[in-house]
């Protein structure tokens, strides 16, 4: 790969260093110059000089037909032949970027006893829906799953894969993605098909603190994964037109597979998975002992929402570590998040701060949590949250 | 058994800013540390030679990073920590790596470690992937179990292991030789031992370039990566909204109001 600026052409107006997402271009004495440790031939340089200054030559080009591939695939993540919300959510990513380049779009289900699961796909603006069902299947295994879709988008040819950012999608796509030597964009809040024809993919990086704009130019399939409940669900479809359901007979000669399901530990209670909730309440430092965690629970259920954590709450052993929110427990985007008795460090705000809706209640008036907060209570939340419990459940009790 | 961990050095802190004039990420003055997750995967690898040892069998964890030459600091912080040696992967040819290439680069390089069990934390502060250690259960073709907050048993062929997943936990057999990631929960990081300081200052630390561990030009760096980072930009900033003070039931009462308003309740 070589970059070169053509001296003639280059007067030195400095767009170009506006450009570099990488830092790389300096102009000194009406010259660009580049510095090659740091440039990464994207070619925003190239595309923003209005003097053709810049050339860039790249032996890296694609090393087959990139159009043989079409269609979008989203990874029906299912769990017990039930899906993931997030599947309903790469159902709308999906659709809009199927209708954009024309193409089709198939959600594909890995698992046992699908039946249930397709039929719940069919009333969803879906082209297609592929089944690969064995009694193999039926629990998530990296290896197999992964050497499956491999399998199938070598033979299939997808143009885009999607599956959700959660602990299954991360897990096995990039996998996929190095079985089939191709780029994966993790975590992505955003997606569409630019001017080039490329999916262009938007992730926060660094805790939420930079966005990065991210292509995958030569090889196929495009994929990433998709950040839960930052694109809203999909409406049900408006034409009455039914998904065609394909069944694929998976190749038992690629179940193969190093690790094994001992037992499954399921954690039921709705206040426990904080990543699906649309209302989190957490609690940090200020509950100030453990057994006023209650207090948060109680409002958390009342809401129907589940309970958050600060990591000082978790190092505490006040609640455990599945309930942290942050740079070093989950991040989450629900539609409303009530943050009591926390200061919102930096790393707890890497985890939250895309929520819809922030409620704070803290009782000092220059907690940072407030520079966040679209409603920030200067209080004691040890008295306030009891309260609005109490209200809520007369609210309910009302209406019941 | 020989014992890896990948370690990763990262920005103190995540608050990077982006420089308003050129747009990019300012990082001069911002001092590095281990990534947070890899603490957790160093001090599993520790455990795991402790317990091992326990039971009779002797091994070895190596530390390995893939980065420029300074990372060697981290590499020696993680032998104060209890790691027996370190391996810095560090060459021209591996700047612009992604995933893809930095897996690929930290695969060849384990490999001729010869581990048999690698750790990794389950995701870098920096860039938030998670997707190295998978990646490079697949280059080496090992068996993987992401997400892990608990290494049960462990012994010559197979270890036993509980994932950490969105609703509860999972218990899964692996069949060495196995890539791990690990989250916080998994144990509670020691502090430097005075003997692990000595070993960090005495360490030498191989540094292995591409052709060391046999990495072809196009499958690293820039050239081995699929994908391409276009624009870094700052994301939109959340403003602090309305601010309420008050007695706590006039407070609870607002806040109840809008609840209903927003039809929660
Ligand atoms: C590498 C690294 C990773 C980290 N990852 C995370 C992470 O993932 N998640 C995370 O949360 N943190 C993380 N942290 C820790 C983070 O920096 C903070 O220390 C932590 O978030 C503080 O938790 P807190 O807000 O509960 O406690 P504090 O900062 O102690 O804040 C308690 C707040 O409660 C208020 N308060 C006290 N009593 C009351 C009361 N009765 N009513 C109302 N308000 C009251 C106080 O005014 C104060 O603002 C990380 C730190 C590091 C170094
Ligand atoms: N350059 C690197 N050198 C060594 N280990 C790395 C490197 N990048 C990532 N890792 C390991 O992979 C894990 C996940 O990183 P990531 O996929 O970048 O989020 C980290 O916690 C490290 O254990």
């Amino acid at each position: 790969m070589s970059i070169r600026v053509i001296e003639d052409k280059c007067n030195g107006c400095a767009l170009c260093i506006k450009a570099c997402p990488t830092g790389a271009i300096e102009v000194n004495e009406k010259l660009a110059t580049i510095e090659l440790d740091k440039c990464n031939f994207c070619g925003s340089c190239v595309s923003t000089c209005r003097f053709r200054a810049i050339t860039i030559e790249i032996e890296k080009q694609a090393k087959e037909d990139l159009s043989q591939y079409s269609g979008v695939w989203v990874f029906g993540e299912q769990w017990r032949g039930e899906l993931a919300p997030v599947v309903f959510e790469l159902i709308t990513a999906g659709r809009e970027l199927a209708d954009a380049r024309k193409s089709e779009l198939s959600v594909i289900i890995l698992g046992d006893n699908l039946a249930r699961a397709s039929e719940e796909l069919s009333d969803y603006p879906v082209d297609k829906v592929i089944l690969c069902e064995a009694p193999e299947l039926a629990d998530y295994d990296p290896e197999r799953y992964s050497r499956i879709v491999s399998d199938l988008c070598r033979d299939l040819k997808p143009e885009i894969v999607l599956a959700g950012a959660t602990t299954t999608g991360r897990s096995f796509l990039s996998r996929v993605a190095v079985q089939l030597y191709t780029g994966l964009t993790a975590d992505c809040t955003s997606l569409k098909i630019g001017e080039d024809g490329l999916l262009h993919q938007i992730r926060p990086a660094f805790g939420g603190n930079i966005m990065a704009e991210i292509v995958c130019p030569y090889t196929r399939p495009q994929m990433a994964t998709v950040r839960h409940k930052v694109i809203p669900m999909s409406p049900k479809s408006s034409n009455g037109r039914r998904p065609e359901i394909v069944k694929l007979d998976p190749k038992p000669q690629l179940f193969g597979s190093r690790s094994k399901i001992l037992e499954f530990i399921e954690q039921m209670e709705s206040t426990v998975n904080i990543v699906d909730a649309d209302v989190i309440v957490s609690g940090g430092r200020g509950i100030q002992a453990p057994d006023n965690f209650a207090l948060i629970e109680e409002l958390a259920r009342s809401l129907g929402g589940a309970v958050g954590a600060s990591r000082a709450a978790v190092d505490a052993g006040w609640i455990p570590y599945s309930h942290q929110v942050g740079q070093t427990g989950k991040t989450v985007c629900p539609k409303l998040y009530i943050a009591c008795g926390i200061s919102g460090a930096v790393q707890h705000l890497a985890g939250m701060s895309s929520s819809d809706t922030i409620i704070a209640i803290n009782k000092d008036p220059n907690a940072p949590i407030f520079q966040v907060a679209d409603f920030g209570l200067v209080g004691d939340c040890l008295e306030i949250v009891p309260l609005l419990t109490k209200k809520v459940a007369s609210l309910r009790g009302v209406r019941n | 058994m020989r014992i890896a961990v990948c370690i990763k050095q990262v920005p103190q802190t995540t608050e990077v800013k982006i420089d308003p004039e050129t747009h990019t990420l300012v990082r001069e003055g911002v001092e590095s540390q281990i990534n947070p997750f890899d603490l957790y995967a160093l001090e599993e690898g520790v455990r795991v030679k402790e317990r091992l040892a326990e039971q009779g069998e002797e091994s070895t964890v190596t530390v390995l990073t893939m980065g420029p030459p300074q990372a060697e600091a981290a590499l020696r912080e993680a032998i104060s920590l209890g790691a027996d040696e370190a391996v810095l992967i560090s060459d021209r040819a591996f700047a612009g790596s992604d995933t893809w290439a930095t897996s690929y680069a930290l695969a060849r390089a384990l490999a001729k470690v010869d581990a048999a069990l690698v750790f990794c934390g389950m995701q870098a502060i920096d860039g938030d992937t998670g997707q190295v250690g998978p990646g490079v259960a697949v280059h080496l073709d090992y068996a993987q179990a992401a997400y892990v907050a608990q290494v049960e048993t462990i012994e010559k062929r197979t270890v036993v292991v509980k994932r950490l997943v969105e609703n509860g936990y999972e218990r899964v057999s692996l069949r060495l030789p196995a890539v791990i990631t690990v989250v916080k929960e998994i144990n509670e990081p020691r502090t430097p031992s005075l003997r692990g300081k000595m070993n960090a200052k005495k360490a030498q630390v191989p540094v292995w370039k591409a052709a060391d561990i046999d990495a072809p030009e196009d499958k690293i760096g820039l050239l081995g990566s699929p994908t391409q980072v276009i624009k870094v930009f700052s994301p939109s900033h959340r403003e602090g909204g309305q601010r309420w003070a008050g007695e706590p039931d006039e407070l609870a009462d607002k806040l109840c109001e809008l609840l209903k308003e927003m039809e929660v309740v």
